[in-house]
């Protein structure tokens, strides 16, 4: 039933939202990538079967939402409209739930969420510190709706953004709006978004385009990920926005070939727009077209730069070219293209709807509005956090992390992706925007944040970026291709312990160049991770060069794991989880590691709780 | 409407969208090239051309064959950063093939006297891409592209062995400008050793060298309407 | 039955979609084959040079049979942080074969991925798209036999 006027929608939104009772009980179930690899699909069949056994179908709605966010806690389940958030859900465990919980209004106590300091208990999903501590704007409706239907969109006053432009504004106003508050590309360039409409509105053309880039190629993101699958119609109505700005009426969403379900989620959810009316010819009547493609990915890190992204769309290979004449002039198909990451697109039916004013008071003097961050690594609560801009990093890693994983010492932590830094403990206290970043020597990138601890080696890390690097270079250019390739080659001879002092005046050398003389950003950022850990981590480079040794226990050769046999008290943990049998031991007798067995993987590390086991 | 261009301090008035390369060739200056050439749309691979170009306050690095001049701009060529990087690009290069004619020439014209890398793989292909820019905008048979990525990457034909794509013109050996893919005659056969492409030659008579593959007679006949005569 | 044809007039024969068509493609026969890519050359009116150069360019495609089961190993940061790095060392020796070959009885192909997006759970390894988080080495074995 297509729509074809705003009046006809008006009262299409009003009668969804009358028939969408929220204050119903409704179960919701976290079927995000995350969770569903955690089995919460099976959560879902099991509890509907379940529901409908106890005839209980009009008295409790089920529901599979996307990505909560709080993905160490997976399968997640928070019963609406109460918000009573019970973790680590298994099938064995639905049984009690609905008896107690469902019929009898009981909160369980041994579901709940206990913290992991205090220990309490918390029963209510907007009481615990993780979500708490966060200000939820975009991710906010990713515990409500459904992905797979667009009424729970547009019961939560969903389209209203486009329908306010299109009947309200002219496209200067969405763009003047969109420059007022301060929004800046969220994909990791940080680029004023509204000067970048405003370069492609001024170009006299017939034809324009706008693109999405949910490409998300910085490994230990997920961001984009999450909003795609979890509410795809939120990007959908912010393009359509852009596209009547811009003047573009066509656009494509352009998703990396890994996330096999943000690609589903978002063909279903443009069928259903199109279907209602909402894209395609005329739309709602107002003689405004936007046809909107998906166009997939093949496994390409380079692809997330523009350029190259726009030629992977053309059908080319994804090699940059020279931005001499910017995409915005001639991108796809040689016209004026729009390029945004999905939470910039993301982040524009708010602005429209709630205005300028609003959103610019959020955040920092030039970093408007919140950012979502993918916190992962060594933390407690790993997981995807929104939070204001300005925020902390010891807030987002302490508070609302909580923490190093094990008790462990916080090292660094590692934002921007392979085109980013490492950030030390001295600065822990600075606040979270675009320029605070660069100045330290990183970047706000697409939003990875990997937390480190004094297992993990600095060299490593820099060794571990060059070869994701290497592996990912499209080879076009000689600095890049082969620059990147000398330079990992000088990190391999340190982290085997035959590297030496003159190595790093070569490394930073080599550095230079690659950086200056790159065709594009791959090449450009590559050496940002070495001179990020040479900055703030030389004495580990300097340890593995002169002393050679690894005082993380990571690189092989510079490491040995021994057992102080004054602290063992032998408990057999190391014993048990050596994976090659190099420990030997009687029962409460100190033990002792084969030196020739052992293939120094610190699991004896990771696993003793005497502090027993010493690194060299 | 022509836009003015000081290029080391000597200044000319060019067409819009002239290359600083071409603007530097028409002031006699010479700026080192690889993966250029004027048959050949520019590719900015080898990065042997970079310059530094002065806009307002900001000094930017880039390569001199792709960059269109649209606007009044100082260029530098052979400043102490410029001459110090090219020499670092040379370096890489001699790092796949440290004895080279072409780049050992390079590097006596820029003052290296040895090489800093180790080399794992020989190669004296640098990956310019003139072979298969020649194949692909000159002759448009398309026998050959790149594959691959990164360090891995390569030219090659598709699947590695020969398809009837390639006509044998030696187009791609004319225009290597490491020696990479050359042709030889063996009396009966012209050879591509890079492509391990072994062709009969059939004698011609209206042909300078009398001598041309049945591919490239067939290519003649389809592209110019023109038919070499075979001598019988 | 001409799978090739009836893929391409999914995407309407336009040679844009390259990348998608070579995905259902490949989805359809296990891996790109020669002859195949040949065929949609003639049919999109694309050199074959392009198809190949795209074929060879992109990570998910390969132009060798690959195993009855395919184990991913991912080399995220969040996952190498975590030690994947070693979970994919322990794979390698126990199947002799390095990451993107496949074992000489056909059973087995590795891959590596940059991440999966699936951070929470690191040290990943998905095999047959079914997910196996928290990975250590000696957890490998184990998961080796499930599939023997």
């Amino acid at each position: 039933m297509k729509l074809t006027s705003v009046q006809e929608f008006d009262n299409y939104a009003k009668k969804i939202k009358e028939e969408k009772d929220f204050s119903k009980t409704c179960i919701t179930i976290c079927a995000g990538t995350g969770c569903q690899a955690h089995g919460s699909l099976d959560i879902v069949n099991a509890l509907s079967e379940k529901i409908k056994e106890r005839g209980l179908e009009d008295k409790v709605f089920i529901k599979s939402t996307g990505c909560h966010g709080f993905c160490e806690r997976g399968p997640l389940m928070v019963i609406k409209p109460k918000g009573i958030f019970y973790e680590h859900v298994k099938v064995d465990m639905l049984d009690t739930i609905i008896e107690e919980t469902i019929i009898n209004n009981k909160i369980i106590e041994d579901f709940l969420y206990r913290d992991p300091v205090n220990k309490e208990r918390i029963a209510l999903e907007e009481e615990i510190p993780f979500y708490k501590k966060q200000h939820r704007i975009l991710m906010k409706n990713n515990g409500l709706i459904n992905p797979e239907d667009i009424n729970d969109y547009i019961a939560l006053d969903g389209y209203r953004g486009f329908i306010k432009a299109i009947t309200q504004m002219s496209p200067e106003k969405v763009i003047e709006e969109i420059k007022l508050s301060g929004l800046r590309g969220r994909g990791g360039g940080g680029f004023p978004t509204g000067v970048k409409w405003e370069s492609s509105k001024i170009v006299e053309s017939e034809k324009k385009y706008i693109i999405c880039n949910a490409d998300e190629g910085d490994p230990g993101a997920y961001m984009d990920r999450s909003l795609l699958e979890g509410n795809p119609h939120l990007i959908i109505e912010g393009m359509l926005i852009g596209a009547f700005a811009v003047g573009a009426d066509e656009g494509y969403v352009y998703v990396r070939h890994e996330y096999p379900l943000a690609v589903r989620n978002l063909e279903n959810a443009i069928k259903q727009a199109e279907e209602l009316g909402l894209l395609g010819e005329n739309i709602l009547g107002t003689g405004f077209n936007f046809k909107l493609h998906i166009s997939r990915g093949g496994g390409a890190f380079v692809c997330g730069e523009s350029s190259a992204l726009i030629a992977s769309i053309e059908g080319k290979v994804g090699e940059p070219r020279a931005k001499h004449i910017h995409m915005s002039e001639k991108g796809l198909w040689g016209k004026p293209t729009v390029l945004n990451n999905v939470e910039t697109w993301g982040n524009v039916p708010f602005i429209i709807n709630n205005g300028a004013d609003w959103y610019s008071k959020i955040g920092t003097e030039n970093s408007k509005g919140t950012k979502i961050f993918s916190l992962v690594g060594k933390v407690n609560n790993t997981g995807l956090v929104e939070v204001p801009m300005g925020i902390t990093l010891r807030e987002i890693i302490f508070d609302i992390g909580g923490g190093i994983l094990n008790n462990r010492k916080f090292k660094a932590v590692q934002t921007g992706g392979p085109s980013g830094g490492c950030i030390p403990e001295s600065l822990l206290d600075i606040p979270v925007d675009f320029d605070e970043l660069v100045k330290v020597g990183s970047m706000m990138g697409s939003g990875g944040m990997i937390v480190m601890d004094e297992r993990t080696c600095m060299v490593d890390v820099a060794k571990y970026f060059l070869n994701f690097l290497k592996e990912e270079s499209c080879g076009k250019c000689t600095t890049c291709r082969e620059g990147i390739k000398r330079m990992y080659e000088i990190l391999d001879k340190i982290t085997s312990g035959k590297g030496t002092e003159d190595d790093l005046t070569l490394l930073e050398e080599i550095a230079e160049v690659t950086k200056e003389g790159s065709l594009c950003g791959l090449g450009k950022t590559a050496p940002n991770p070495v001179l990020s850990t040479l900055k703030y981590f030389k004495d580990e480079y300097l340890m593995h060069i002169n002393e050679k040794k690894c005082p993380a226990g990571v690189c092989k050769n510079l490491t040995t794991f021994t057992i102080d046999q004054n602290k063992c008290v032998g408990c057999g943990a190391c014993k048990r989880n050596c994976p090659v049998e190099a420990i030997s031991g009687e029962k409460k007798k100190p033990h002792e590691i084969n030196p020739d067995k052992c293939i120094k993987c610190g699991i004896c590390y990771d696993s003793c709780k005497f502090d027993a086991v010493k690194i060299n | 409407m022509k836009i003015k261009v000081t290029i080391d301090n000597k200044s000319i008035e060019v067409e819009r969208e002239t290359t600083i390369l071409n603007a530097a060739n028409m002031l006699g200056i010479k700026i080192p090239t690889l993966c250029n050439h004027e048959a050949l749309s520019p590719y900015a691979s080898c990065r042997l051309c970079l310059v530094e170009v002065k806009k307002g306050n900001r000094v930017e690095i880039t390569t001199s064959c792709n960059y269109p001049i649209t606007r009044e701009i100082e260029v530098v060529t052979n400043s102490e950063k410029v001459l110090k990087y090219r020499r670092m690009v040379i370096q890489l290069l001699l790092g796949r093939c440290p004895d080279n004619p072409a780049l050992l020439k390079l590097s006596k014209e820029f003052g290296i006297e040895k090489p800093i890398f180790e080399v794992d793989e020989y190669d004296d292909c640098i990956l310019c891409g003139r072979c298969e820019r020649a194949c692909r905008e000159v002759v448009g048979v398309n026998a050959i592209t790149f594959s691959g990525r990164g360090v891995k990457r390569k030219v090659e034909a598709p699947f590695g062995d020969y398809n009837d794509l390639c006509i044998a013109c030696g187009a791609c050996a004319y225009v290597c400008p490491t020696g990479a893919v050359q042709v030889q005659f063996d009396g009966e056969n012209k050879i591509i050793d890079k492509w391990e492409k072994i062709t009969p030659l059939v004698e011609v008579e209206n042909c300078g060298q009398g001598i041309m593959t049945e591919a490239q007679i067939n290519y003649f006949k389809e592209k110019f309407n023109f038919s070499p005569i075979i001598k019988k | 039955m001409d799978y090739v044809k009836d893929i391409v007039k999914k995407y309407n024969n336009d040679r844009a979609f390259i990348i998608s068509i070579l995905q259902d493609l490949q989805e359809k026969t296990g891996y790109l084959k020669r002859e195949d890519m040949f065929k949609l050359s003639k049919i999109l009116n694309m050199p074959v040079a392009d198809i190949y150069r795209i074929a060879t360019f992109f990570k998910a495609f390969s132009l060798t049979p690959r195993g009855k089961n395919i184990i991913q190993i991912c080399l995220g940061t969040a996952c190498h942080v975590r030690g994947g790095d070693k979970v994919l060392l322990e794979f390698e020796n126990k199947l002799n074969i390095q990451a993107g070959e496949t074992t000489t009885d056909g059973n087995f192909t590795l891959e590596t991925v940059n991440c999966l997006g699936a951070c929470a759970l690191g040290p990943v390894v998905v095999v047959n798209q079914k997910y196996y988080g928290n990975m250590n080495t000696s957890k490998v074995k184990d998961i080796l036999n499930e599939y023997k």
